[in-house]
């Protein structure tokens, strides 16, 4: 009844061929987006069991599961796999990917075969740090300061570095796909003022990954050459300079933050919308507010460098930029909030990550503003305080919009529907857990227990306990998904071209869509969020 | 409309080889001239001296050799101006840092 | 005639059947061209951001140790220097007449100029194979055997601490280095673009590859543009 009816009938991108070489040498866009999907899923996973080995370690005071250098080593390569290889490429290289082509009307990326090889760049990076994982990691933690990177350190640091260093470029080519794409493949009618959102917010992601990355890919890269020529540049005792390497690190690695929530903020464009049923309030600002965030967001990096030996002056300079980069990201959440204002909110799947994402991120966002502050930086900086703050946005923010977006477009990537009631189980589930799990290491970390440490003073145990308990919670919420959503591949019920009655090109094409994803080149003569004129989505596709 | 609609070029600008050594000369001019004045004594002078004849020959190379003076497009432009931008952006923040120490 | 997609199947599957190089899922050659030429300027900004860090930590030593970054400026061969920049012009002169050579479907000028670059190419490289080895033997290379006492002779007003002159050279070579396996990566590039060219494969209307590679080319050549002054002539008034 349900499940054979469509899938063997209508030629889709995923029956159009079949074998692993069609998978491994595809070109389309679409077939990419999964085996970006698969690739990440995997390191977040591997990510993910490193916090787990943090979270146990910090359940008791003292430093008794692991040694000293384990630990560093633990949360090390948590914060390098899940910020490398999950959340920078996660949603442009999974949703980017499968949808920009799409939402504007075209037939793929500017470059394909690009494509295809940004993925396996992502592969052979993933190769050489699980190479460098099996034979025995690295502890510098995930910044690789000097000259403990260059000098000091006896792990893996160059096959880490060269790691990332690769997966740098896949970052770069994806980025390059976007804005050519963008720029010279939009349907006819599609102008810049009638584009998604969620486009908007990918085109500035994209400039900061071309501008950005190259840096960091040659700060690594003379860090490498440092520890294997024995060079000095950010040796002190050989006159080189450790903050020279903070400020080319860091020049990168604060834009690469922005790489990272800007695309969870074009998920969330997008799902408001539908799920207020109401065009976004102050389109112009929402977009601009993109590009504002990518090119403020270059100029506030040594806000992490400020008890690192950078003058007063220039930390005074940062500081006042740093409060100046969180006005579009405010603009971002007031015009989400206004556009929900007097319209018809469902409380779907997709929409209930959205609403986490909003109050998770404003958190995260706030305390940002704590830490840009100079004085409260020098008593926060390295305690939990900050870990709290990174991971509400990383966390609260871009993983939440990164499920939401799955779940929203899931019927269009698998022509199915997940089982609704899982889905806003698991996102309470996850809301709950994450709270647990990171509310407590705002109050610890300004109590002052300092990150990075293996074992801590007795009276911080009770708030470690009740994160370590929020963690497993968070656990089974990410868990579920992975269960459900591959349930619904075999017996989730076939989805029709557009299950939300939203708006956009995307939903115009079959779920799943055809190879070339639309049978003739769409014309467009209408604005991006014209839900006045959508009827209501079926009462079936928004049920328990 | 669609940007690529307003920029389909009909023909290409086809230069001439003449000019072509032209720009070379001034080239290879500049190049014998910064060495020399070099070895003036110009004081602090001369770096900046350097700068400016490196940068008007790399001006020369993007606006005749890489057809930037004869291209209709704007994005080629901005895309330059942007990484240059952005170039000296990295340069002058960082450098406020290192001039706004206290000295020693 | 280049008339954009949507509304006609016919012209479109025309100008895909007359133009083998046209990929499908581009509406026509013009679309293509502007296309590749974008990504060839985006991926050109991300090389000036890429040499660029380079750049920025080149800055904060020099001001921190002017007296070994000038004394180090003397040491290497002005007559080289000049000579591989001269090298590397003539280099983006053939290049552009190598375009031009592809625009008027000249064949056999192309596949001589395209030569000829290769060839200032190599010569670029082998005369900077010559001071690396110069480098070598007076001790200036810091993974090995360092030694400053030469420069020290030749610059006896300049106080120099050799471990500072060590970062001046790890600088360079990075720098050099690095631009030389832009180089050989042009080089690469541009043996595959001439036998393309030999075999005929580019005409006036499709010659993009041509194009693409050249840009690539002269901004490897405007990088040693800069690299020039400042490795090779921070320093050079007489008594300094």
């Amino acid at each position: 009844m349900a499940t054979a009816a469509v899938s063997t009938e209508r030629k889709n991108y995923l029956n159009a061929e079949y074998g692993i070489r069609s998978w491994l040498l595809t070109t389309d866009h679409k077939r990419i987006a999964l085996l970006y999907l698969l690739s990440i899923t995997f390191f977040f996973f591997v990510g993910g069991f490193f916090a787990l080995l943090i979270r146990l370690e910090l359940l008791t005071p003292a430093g008794d599961l692991m040694t000293a250098d384990m630990y560093n080593k633990a949360f090390t390569m948590h914060g390098q796999i899940m910020v490398f290889f999950f959340l920078i490429p996660s949603i442009p290289a999974v949703l980017g990917n499968f949808l920009i082509p799409m939402m504007i009307g075209a037939k793929d990326l500017a470059f394909p075969r690009i494509n295809l090889l940004s993925w396996y760049i992502y592969i052979v990076a993933g190769g050489l740090y699980l190479y460098c994982l099996a034979t025995g990691g690295v502890d510098t933690g995930w910044t690789f300061y000097t000259p403990y990177s260059s000098l000091f350190s006896n792990t893996h640091v160059v096959e880490a570095g060269l790691s990332i260093f690769i997966v740098g470029f896949s970052s770069i080519l994806t980025g390059l796909n976007f804005v050519v794409t963008v720029h010279r493949m939009r349907a006819p009618g599609m102008t810049w003022s009638r584009l998604p959102l969620f486009v908007w917010s990918h085109y500035a992601t994209s400039i900061i990954m071309l501008l950005g990355t190259p840096v960091i890919a040659i700060t690594l890269l003379l860090v490498v050459l440092e520890r294997t020529l024995n060079l000095g540049i950010f040796d002190p005792s050989r006159g080189g300079d450790p903050v020279l390497f903070q400020h080319l690190f860091w020049f990168y690695s604060h834009p690469a933050v922005y790489i990272m929530i800007l695309p969870s903020m074009a998920v969330i464009s997008e799902i408001v919308p539908c799920f207020s049923r109401k065009r976004v309030f102050g389109y112009s600002f929402v977009a601009a507010s993109s590009i504002a965030i990518a090119a403020i967001g270059f100029l506030v990096w040594a806000h992490h460098m400020f008890v690192a030996g950078i003058s007063l002056y220039s930390a005074l300079v940062f500081s006042f930029l740093s409060f100046l980069v969180a006005v579009p990201s405010a603009v971002k959440v007031f015009n989400w909030t206004a556009t929900m204002y007097k319209g018809s909110i469902s409380f779907s799947t997709p929409m209930l990550y959205a609403f986490g994402f909003i109050g998770l991120f404003t958190i995260g966002g706030l305390t940002g503003l704590f830490l840009a502050t100079l004085g409260v930086d020098v008593h926060v900086h390295d305690t939990y305080f900050v870990i709290a703050h990174f991971h509400y946005v990383m966390v609260g923010g871009a993983v939440m919009g990164y499920l939401g977006g799955m779940h929203f477009w899931w019927p269009k990537i698998s022509g199915r529907m997940y089982p609704e009631g899982w889905g806003r189980l698991a996102a309470m589930i996850v809301f709950i857990g994450f709270n647990l799990t990171f509310f407590p290491q705002f109050v610890v970390g300004y109590l002052g227990m300092p990150r990075r440490y293996w074992q801590y003073p007795p009276e911080f145990q009770v708030y470690n306990v009740l994160s370590t308990a929020g963690a497993s919670i968070l656990a089974v919420g990410y868990l579920l998904p992975m269960v459900y959503l591959l349930w619904s591949l075999r017996y989730g019920k076939p989805a029709p071209d557009n299950p939300w009655q939203a708006t956009g090109l995307e939903w115009k094409t079959a779920s799943p869509p055809p190879t070339f994803n639309f049978e003739e080149t769409p014309v467009v003569t209408w604005e991006a969020y014209e839900y006045e004129t959508m009827p209501l989505p079926d009462e079936v596709t928004l049920e328990r | 409309m669609a940007e690529h609609m307003e920029h389909v070029e009909h023909s290409e600008h086809i230069g001439s080889s003449g000019f072509y050594w032209l720009i070379w000369a001034i080239l290879i001019a500049a190049t014998f001239l910064t060495a020399w004045i070099a070895t003036i004594d110009l004081g602090a002078i001369n770096t900046v001296v350097a700068l400016i004849i490196a940068t008007c020959k790399a001006s020369i190379v993007v606006l005749f050799f890489m057809h930037v003076k004869y291209t209709s497009e704007k994005m080629t432009k901005a895309v330059l101006i942007a990484a240059v931008f952005w170039l000296i952006l990295m340069l002058v923040l960082s450098l406020a840092d290192y001039s706004t120490r206290y000295a020693g | 005639m280049s008339d954009r997609a949507g509304t006609g199947e016919s012209p479109l599957v025309l100008e895909h059947e007359d133009r083998p190089e046209l990929r499908h899922h581009f509406a026509d050659v013009v679309q293509q061209r502007n296309a590749a030429s974008l990504g060839m300027w985006w991926f050109l900004g991300t090389e000036i951001m890429f040499f660029g860090g380079m750049f920025c930590g080149y800055l904060i030593y020099r001001r921190a140790y002017f007296p070994e970054f000038a004394a180090g400026s003397i040491s290497l061969n002005l007559l080289a220097g000049t000579l591989n920049t001269a090298v590397l012009i003539c280099s983006s002169l053939t290049v552009a007449l190598a375009v031009r050579a592809s625009q008027l479907g000249k064949r056999k000028q192309l596949v001589n100029l395209l030569l000829a670059t290769i060839f200032f190419g190599v010569c670029f490289l082998v005369v900077k194979g010559f001071e690396w080895r110069k480098e070598y033997t007076e001790h200036h290379i810091p993974t090995f055997y360092f030694d400053t006492q030469d420069m020290a002779q030749k610059s006896p007003n300049l106080h120099i601490d050799p471990q500072h002159a060590k970062i001046f050279f790890s600088l360079y070579f990075a720098l050099t280095g690095v631009h030389a396996l832009h180089m050989i990566v042009g080089i690469g590039i541009f043996s595959v673009i001439t036998f393309m060219a030999w075999r005929g494969r580019f005409t006036p209307e499709y010659h993009t590859p041509v194009e693409i590679a050249g840009l690539y080319w002269h901004f490897v050549d405007i990088v040693w543009i800069y690299l020039f002054p400042l490795l090779y002539l921070i320093d050079r008034r007489p008594g300094a």
